[in-house]
């Protein structure tokens, strides 16, 4: 197989597999957890749910003081390069192209030199957070294969994005190849391992919310 | 025929000057990465060069190659010495045709038996294909090329149809047809690619098969590195716009005017390796990108079907949004019915739920 079949191969039919196999995997999940709901409660509600609920998801990510006296690292750099991974996901141009002729919308993006440097910081933190959990007694206590292997299938499509764009991989149809290649186990793994959470984290947030807030308690 | 005259006899005849032939020696030894100490040897060498006989068959191909060739460069020196090569047999350049021609051929064959040199352009239909598809003087494409190549010293395939099969062999492939290389398998084959090749290029080729009767360093196509080892994208004049971020979103916008990079216009730069950027064409005068139109990536194995001309490399060559659209709808669908199964199977679990009494476990106990 030359890099051009492998390029062509990623950008065909393995791709047409990995999104429908990402598309079915995760909509089943979304959907059992819409369909199946939650218990009925048969107290009188005190507040209002969708409002409080809508509020959570979004105010998950401020940490409260005490998280983030207690366990800095994470919080600084997980935000770190989980906002790099979605700048570099959403806003290069080469990806909004994707974006565009796959679901129709597309967005202005940042300049190419903007969203290298956020790869690198990404890169960079995506290290930093592997060696806290190897060195930190309790994180490696508490890690299993599969978060490894999730830390492997994210960390994979930004380096070879790296590679590709700096084109430290030739010829550039393997670079790119491989860059999508990796793309697309990330699909297929997303609705089957914790990556889940990209979505059903949304979801757990608007039940929190939604749940005290009926109780009346600010959320 | 090939004749004793050397080539540097031929050029003085053509009126070529010795500054304008040094001038070409150093382009040939710069193109192919050489030192340029090395360019008095390789005019010593081309001065003493016979010339060598050339048999051109041309298969399944539009004749744009021999346009490329013959017409875009008028008259340089890289002309003459493509004139002093012996070339014996081509449908287009030739005088004689039909039974004539094939003759030439032959004797070209029988006299220069073990030194010709075989350039093809075109696919042609593989051994298992319907050989009727495309034949010369009756003879199918397949054995014309077998029986040319069996006493040749090299085979120079030139252009996109020659090297990887280009239009013919593009999605369905109606006429089977396969590129030179899955066909010669015992003897050298150079791939100039391209649609058409940058002519430099195949002069450049010749260049070092007179120069040092050796055949040039090749990439993984068989390409020669010298003219295909960089990417249109390395040497693009607008890569620094591709590099700040300023592309052109339509073909007349600002960007447009303002010369930024074609990428969003669907320019194949970054994956196509060719000499365009540095050599360009008509006598250096312009090139695609450079005349604003993005690069097809013409030089490269199965560019027909590597996703469209005008859409950016980045986007996959299937309808990714209609396969996005049925799965999705059938994971709706069970996502629906599997939480609603669940559901059931709880409500089902509740109803047939025995329930005991404080009094009645006492009695167990």
């Amino acid at each position: 197989m030359t890099p051009m079949d492998f390029l062509l191969l990623t950008k065909g039919p393995l791709f047409s597999l990995a999104i429908a196999i990402f598309a079915l995997g995760i909509l089943i999940r979304l959907f059992e957890i819409f369909a199946l709901g939650r218990a009925h409660n048969y107290a009188a509600a005190r507040g209002n749910e969708v409002i409080p609920g809508l509020k959570t998801m979004y105010r998950r990510f401020n940490p409260d003081p005490g998280t983030f006296k207690r366990s800095t690292f994470d919080v600084v750099v997980g935000t770190l390069w989980h906002v790099g991974f979605v700048i570099a996901l959403l806003l290069f141009i080469p990806h909004i192209e994707l974006i565009k002729s796959t679901l129709g919308v597309s967005w202005p993006g940042l300049p190419n030199p903007v969203v290298d440097a956020v790869t690198a910081i990404t890169l960079l933190g995506l290290v930093a957070v592997l060696i806290h959990r190897l060195t930190h007694p309790v994180k490696r206590f508490l890690s299993r294969p599969q978060d490894y292997l999730i830390w492997t299938v994210t960390f994979l499509p930004v380096l070879t994005g790296y590679l590709a764009y700096h084109r430290l991989i030739n010829p550039y149809p393997l670079a790119l190849g491989l860059h999508i290649f990796t793309v697309e186990i990330f699909l297929i793994l997303l609705a089957f391992t914790k990556l889940t959470h990209i979505f059903s984290a949304f979801v757990a947030r608007y039940y929190n919310g939604a749940i005290v807030g009926r109780k009346g308690i600010q959320s | 025929m090939a004749t004793s005259k050397t080539l540097g006899e031929s050029l003085r005849q053509h009126g070529v000057s010795r500054r304008g032939f040094l001038k070409f020696c150093a382009a040939t030894a710069s193109m192919m990465a050489l030192p340029p100490s090395m360019a008095p040897a390789i005019a010593q060498a081309l001065e003493k060069a016979r010339r060598p006989s050339v048999i051109w068959p041309s298969f399944q191909e539009c004749t744009g190659c021999t346009e490329s060739l013959t017409r875009s460069f008028s008259p340089t020196v890289e002309n003459l010495i493509f004139d002093v090569i012996s070339l014996d047999y081509h449908h287009t350049l030739q005088a004689a045709a039909g039974d004539a021609a094939e003759h030439a051929r032959e004797q070209a064959m029988n006299t220069n038996a073990g030194e010709y040199l075989v350039v093809v352009d075109g696919s042609l239909p593989g051994p298992k294909a319907n050989p009727g598809y495309s034949t010369i003087a009756g003879i199918s494409n397949y054995d014309m090329l077998m029986d040319t190549i069996d006493g040749a010293a090299a085979v120079v395939a030139v252009g996109t149809c020659a090297t990887f099969g280009g239009l013919p062999k593009a999605d369905p492939n109606p006429t089977g047809a396969v590129a030179v290389q899955d066909l010669v398998k015992d003897k050298p084959v150079i791939n100039v690619s391209g649609c058409p090749p940058v002519p430099m290029v195949i002069t450049g080729v010749l260049a070092q098969f007179l120069t040092f009767g050796t055949l040039p360093e090749l990439d993984e196509y068989g390409r020669p590195r010298a003219f295909f080892g960089q990417s249109i994208h390395d040497r693009c004049y607008r890569r620094p716009f591709y590099d700040k971020g300023k592309f052109a979103e339509s073909f007349d916008d600002e960007g447009a005017k303002a010369g930024w990079c074609l990428y969003r216009l669907g320019c194949k730069g970054p994956m196509t390796y060719n000499a365009c950027a540095t050599m360009k064409w008509n006598g250096g005068a312009s090139w695609p990108v450079e005349a604003g139109y993005p690069c097809l990536g013409c030089s490269e194995p199965d560019f027909w079907d590597a996703g469209g001309f005008y859409k950016a490399l980045s986007v996959p060559t299937g309808s990714p949004g209609d396969v996005l659209l049925t799965a999705g709808a059938v994971g709706t669908a069970v996502g629906v019915g599997a939480g609603l199964m669940s559901r059931h199977q709880g409500k089902q679990a509740a109803q047939h739920h025995d329930k005991v009494t404080a009094d009645q476990l006492e009695e167990k106990l």
